[in-house]
Parts: structure tokens; sequence; C-alpha cells
């Protein structure tokens, strides 16, 4: 390893070795350095200071348009009837899918043992657990008296009335309520040896009590690291499922009513894609700026952001199947309800977002079937700040489509915006980004433990043919002087 | 341990010896290290590393954890209580009649009870990993030993501990400087 060149483009397939997950002549030690160099730099990077400016003054903007909304009425927004829902529940879906992605990479491909996700899981589960914030906050005010709120659980209360079970808006509030749980358990059980690395670098009082606290006083031992192991892994084959149903769930919300255009059983699967794929979009725009200014391009390599655009290409033909299916069904279901409906969503009134729709997560990331689109950083952010605004119009597209053009003509409308529709979903952004950038500065972004175990020190020196530290299975002795080739 | 003193930052009895910990720099040499140390009988020795070393338990002799049993319990108990909060709350509590429909169904139980199933197995998971690793455990005599800060960045320990009853300091510290560490150190209480 010690004669590689730096940088080295790590995205060539030969079969014969495996691509190396850091690049240049790394150890342990210059690791660790970096990632925690992030945090404990005595000022943050001049683009870090302007983001949290922006994006703190949109937070601001976000909570003046919940105080007006609080305080006036739901009437602040375009909603109507028939276009019940709009802009509230079409940002619920968008943040909730955004954090399918972290999940994915967090739990899926852990138990693929793809192991390109270390140097990319804390950030993508930190991702997760912001947009799950924002997603939250949209059912809680969309109800229009969100101090009544708890209504929706099953508190025993002075109505002496329970919540109806039968509804897929109350699995919506265990299937989200479970999952920003066990996200946030899944991502600080993980940063526990991180931030206990902190806590060991640190020279301020504040922070040795801080990261000691969160740290909980770990400290690597070996009897500790087996059952850390083990919890990991079973948390992420629970995971997996939750992710899954997750966005079933929400599909519920939409499938299991009787609207044309909703009521279709391709739903569970065709949401969970579009959250994977719309979430993976969002994991590259934000990936991209701060690997280029936090100079990170040796642990978060070319070859990680090409699997990511591979996998942006597989779902977004997944969603772009869908569309295909669900415009099929509507012609050989046979119903003329459902029929005028789809022909509605292309050529009616909402045509437009439709067709931005389909250019967005359909036909943009073609490019990524040339190898040119998937190893150039800025090509891919292009297609990623895209397929992001493709995602939102495909629930804005779905929701006021469907809702604006009822079985009857006699209760048909539309809906447009209001400005306070518009602020609050950008004050969405706002909160989203400066819980993020506040991670980016006090937290461990890069999961130190999970990289420096893929590295080839993190294995048995056993030459490069081990690429990056393929130890899984039986152990060689090395004192024995035994030699295991790859598995 | 005296409460008070700990919360002064002292130790209960200074001056007595909570174990001998020595220092590597390889994962290939901590892992020949713990096996050594477990073959000379020791019990009573950890390894610190800021990684996870596959093989090392094996090499340490550490049993398989029970922890999916107390997972499996968890879901378990998920699943049995969003089932049983559904059939109270909505068929027998308060029951809804909706359609002629019946008052238990399982299917439309089934989205909140797997819910349930998976968030209490969670907890099941990283609560009884923590409380089996006696965790929190904020006040430990090796973070009182200055080069021990390395152990959750780039460098391997090996301990072992007063307590093994076969703990005698200078054949400890000789087994450890053959198994070749870098440096070997005394642990006070």
């Amino acid at each position: 390893m010690s004669s590689v060149p730096f940088p080295l483009d790590n995205t060539a397939e030969d079969p014969r070795r495996r691509a190396p997950l850091v690049l240049g002549e790394q150890d342990f030690t210059t690791v660790t350095d970096t990632v925690c160099e992030i945090v404990e730099r005595r000022t943050p990077p001049r683009a870090w200071t302007v983001a949290i400016g922006v994006s703190a003054g949109l937070t601001l903007v976000l909570f003046a348009m919940l105080g007006y909304l609080f305080t006036t009425g739901i009437g602040v927004w375009g909603n109507n009837i028939p276009v019940a829902w709009a802009f509230d529940i079409t940002n619920f879906v968008f943040w909730v899918g955004i954090g399918h992605a972290g999940t994915l990479i967090s739990a899926i491909l852990f138990l693929f043992r793809q192991k390109w996700r270390t140097a990319i899981n804390r950030f993508a589960e930190g991702m997760t657990i912001f947009a799950v914030i924002c997603a939250g906050l949209f059912p809680l005010v969309h109800v229009g008296r969100p101090w009544l709120a708890y209504w929706l659980f099953p508190v025993p209360n002075q109505m002496q009335m329970w919540p109806q079970f039968r509804s897929p808006l109350l699995w919506d509030v265990f299937a989200v309520s479970t999952y920003f749980t066990v996200s946030l358990l899944f991502w600080y059980v993980g940063m526990i040896p991180d931030l206990a690395t902190l806590r060991d670098r640190a020279t301020g009082t504040v922070r040795q009590v801080v990261y000691g606290i969160l740290a909980l006083g770990w400290r690597g031992s070996g009897r500790h690291w087996h059952r850390f192991e083990k919890a990991y892994m079973l948390l992420a084959a629970l995971a997996t499922p939750l992710v899954l149903s997750v966005h079933s769930v929400v599909s519920f919300d939409f499938a299991v009513s009787k609207l044309p255009g909703w009521h279709t059983t391709i739903f569970p699967p065709y949401f969970v894609a579009g959250a994977i794929f719309g979430g993976f979009a969002m994991v590259l725009t934000l990936l991209i700026p701060v690997r280029a200014i936090l100079h990170l391009e040796h642990l978060i390599t070319l070859r990680h952001l090409e699997n990511m655009a591979k996998i942006v290409l597989a779902t977004g033909m997944m969603v772009g199947y869908a569309y295909a299916m669900e415009f099929f069904i509507a012609w050989y279901g046979g119903n003329p309800v459902e029929g005028f409906t789809f022909l509605n969503r292309a050529f009616g009134p909402y045509g437009w977002s439709y067709w931005l729709m389909v250019t967005c997560n359909v036909v943009a990331p073609q490019v990524f079937w040339f190898k040119r689109a998937r190893t150039t950083p800025w090509a891919i952010l292009v297609v990623a700040l895209l397929v992001n605004v493709g995602m939102w119009f495909e629930r804005f597209v779905i929701i006021v489509t469907s809702l604006a053009r009822d079985f009857l003509p006699s209760s048909w409308g539309s809906f447009v915006p209001t400005p306070v529709d518009l602020l609050t979903l950008a004050g969405s952004f706002g909160l989203f980004l400066t819980l993020f950038l506040l991670f980016l500065r006090f937290g461990p972004m890069i999961a130190m433990a999970e990289v420096k175990s893929v590295m080839p020190q993190g294995g048995l020196e056993l030459g490069p043919h081990r690429g990056h530290g393929q130890y899984w299975g039986e152990i060689p002795h090395q004192h024995e002087g035994q030699h295991e080739e790859e598995p | 341990m005296n409460l008070r003193a700990v919360l002064r930052g002292e130790p209960a009895a200074r001056g007595s010896l909570f174990g001998v910990l020595a220092e590597f720099e390889t994962v290939a040499e901590v892992l020949a290290a713990a096996e050594r140390v477990r073959e000379a009988g020791y019990r009573r020795f950890d390894v610190y590393s800021p990684i996870p070393i596959h093989g090392l338990d094996e090499a340490m002799g550490i049993r398989q954890t029970r922890l999916p049993f107390l997972v499996a319990a968890g879901g378990l108990a998920g699943a049995l209580a969003g089932l049983a909060l559904q059939w109270w709350t909505n068929a027998v509590d308060y029951p809804y009649r909706i359609s002629g429909m019946p008052r238990v169904s399982l299917p439309a139980s089934i989205p909140v009870a797997f819910e349930l199933t998976i968030l209490l197995a969670a907890l099941g998971a990283v609560l009884g990993m923590l409380v089996a690793n006696g965790l929190p455990h904020l006040a430990h005599p090796l973070f009182r030993v200055e080069p021990f800060r390395r152990a959750t960045a780039d460098r391997f320990f090996v301990c072992i501990e007063a307590a093994d009853p076969r703990f005698d300091g200078e054949k400890v510290r000789d087994l450890l400087r053959a198994a070749g560490a870098r440096r070997v150190l005394d642990v006070e209480v």
C-alpha cells in the first residue's frame, strides 16, 4: 500500500483485487486526526459559517410561519376542500423519504457487507434523524391545533376515547415514531466509540465532560466490542424491515383510501423505491460539497460517489417503471375515473409538474449509464439536485392532482400555494440544514472505528491482495505462520 | 467504591494495583498477545482497541453473548403488547362499530403490532448491550493512564487485572513483555 499514489482513481473494476476504500498513505492515526480535526479546529471553515447563517435565518422563517399558523389557523395555507392535503403532506412524505437512504446505507448495506458504507453511514444516519424531525413537524402542525396532537396516542384521557387503530393515519404515528426512535438508537450506538475518541482527545474541560458523558465511559474493551457488534448487527437486522415498513405505511395513507390515483397496490414498493432514490440524491447533494470543503476525498472516495450514483440510477429506473405501470393499470383496469385521473395528471392543469417530475426522476439519472458522469462530482451533484426537485414534485403530483379531480366534476377544485406555504417549505430546509451543520461541527461525521476496520491495518497484514481488509471468517494466526487465501 | 470519593475524582484506595497494562501497535501483535495471556491461564484480563478485532473472541475465549435472546423476548413482548393494545382499546373498552366490520381484525392490527415489535426489540438490543457491558461507567482506573487515551485512536492494549487469582506482578509484566509489548505500565486503582 505504501507506494500507492494519491490521488488515485479507485473506481476501476478488477475482480482479482478489492479496490481500496481509503486512499493515500493512511493509518489509524491519520484517519483519527482527519475526522477529529473537523470538530477540534478553533474556527470552522468560512463556507460553514456562511451556510449556517443562511440556514439559521431560514429556520427563523420556519418558526415565524409556524407561529402565524398556530395563532391564525390552517387558512393561511392554500389548502382547501377538495385539496385538503397539499404542501403539508407533500413535505411530510418528501422528508420522511429522504431519511430512508440513511437507514438503507446504515442497515441494509451493513447486512449485505457493503464495506464502502463505512465512510458515509454516519453522515447519512445523521441526515435521517434530521429529515425525520422535519417530516414529523408537518403532520403535527397540519392538524391545526397541535396542542391536541396527543389525541393520536393511546393515552387514557378525559374523553374516555381511544384512537381508531384501523386508520392508516394512526399507523403512521406508530411507524414514524418507531422509525425515529430506532434510527436515533442506531445512530447513537454506532457513534459511542467515536465519541470516546473525541473524549480522549479533548483538551478543554467542557468537551471532556460533554463527550465523556455522551461516550458513556466506552473504553474499547474486547468484551464490550463483542456485545456491541452483536447489538449493532441486531439493530441493522431490525432496521431493515422497519425502513421498508415505514414508507409502506406512509403509502397506505393514500393506497387504503378510495381516491382514484391513490387506490393502488403498487404504492408500497413504489414509495419505498422512491424514498431510497430521493434519499440517496440528498446524501449526494450534501456529501459532495462537504467532501470538497473539508478535503475528505481520501476517505469519501470517487468509488463511494460512483456506487451511490449507481443506486440512484437503479432506483430511478424502478421509479420510472412504477410511473409507467400506473398508467398501464389505469388503462388495463378499465375504470374510466382512474383513466381520466392519469390523463389529467399528464395533460391537465398540473401537467407541467408531472413532466417536471418525469424529467428529473427518470430522464436525468440516465446520464449515470456513463462512467464519466458517475465519476465527475459536479455532474453527480447536478443530477442529485434535479432528483431532489423531482421527488418533491412526485409527492405533489400524487397528492394534489388526485385530490383536485375527484369522481364528480361538481367537487373538482384546484390548489395554489400561498407565500406561507412556500416559506414553510423553505424554512424546513433551513431547519434540516442547521441541524446538519451543527452535527458536522460537533459530532464525529465519519464513523472512524468502522473506517479503520476496513483499512488493511484493521485486519491482519496479509499483503495487498486482501484489499480493503477482507477479514471475515476464520482469522489465521500469524505466529503459527499460516496464510489464508481470499474466501 | 466509595461514591463520595468517586465524585471528588479520587480513587477509593490509592496505591493498590488495578492491573498491569501493556501497549501494542498492531492488530496482529495484540491478537497474539491476547492468546498468550489466555493460554497462560489468566481470566480477568481484557483487550482494548479502537476497532472491533475479528478473531479476538476466540483468542480471548469470550463466550457468545446471549443478547439475541433478549432481543427476541423484546420483539415478542412488543408484538403481544401491540395486539393486546388494539384489542383492548378498539374492541373491548371503546368498541368502534364501523360498516359492520368485525371488532377484532388481525390484518388491520398488523402494522402497529409490527412497529411495536421492532421498537421493543431495538430497545432490548441497545439497553441489553449497555447493561451487560456495565455502561455507563464514567470513572475507570484506566482513564487515569495517560497513554491509554490512544486506545480509542490508534493503539492496542492488554490489561491483566490484579483481581485474577493467578496474578503476580512480576510474572505478568514478564509475560506481557515477552508477548511483544511496546511498554508495560502499572495501573493503580
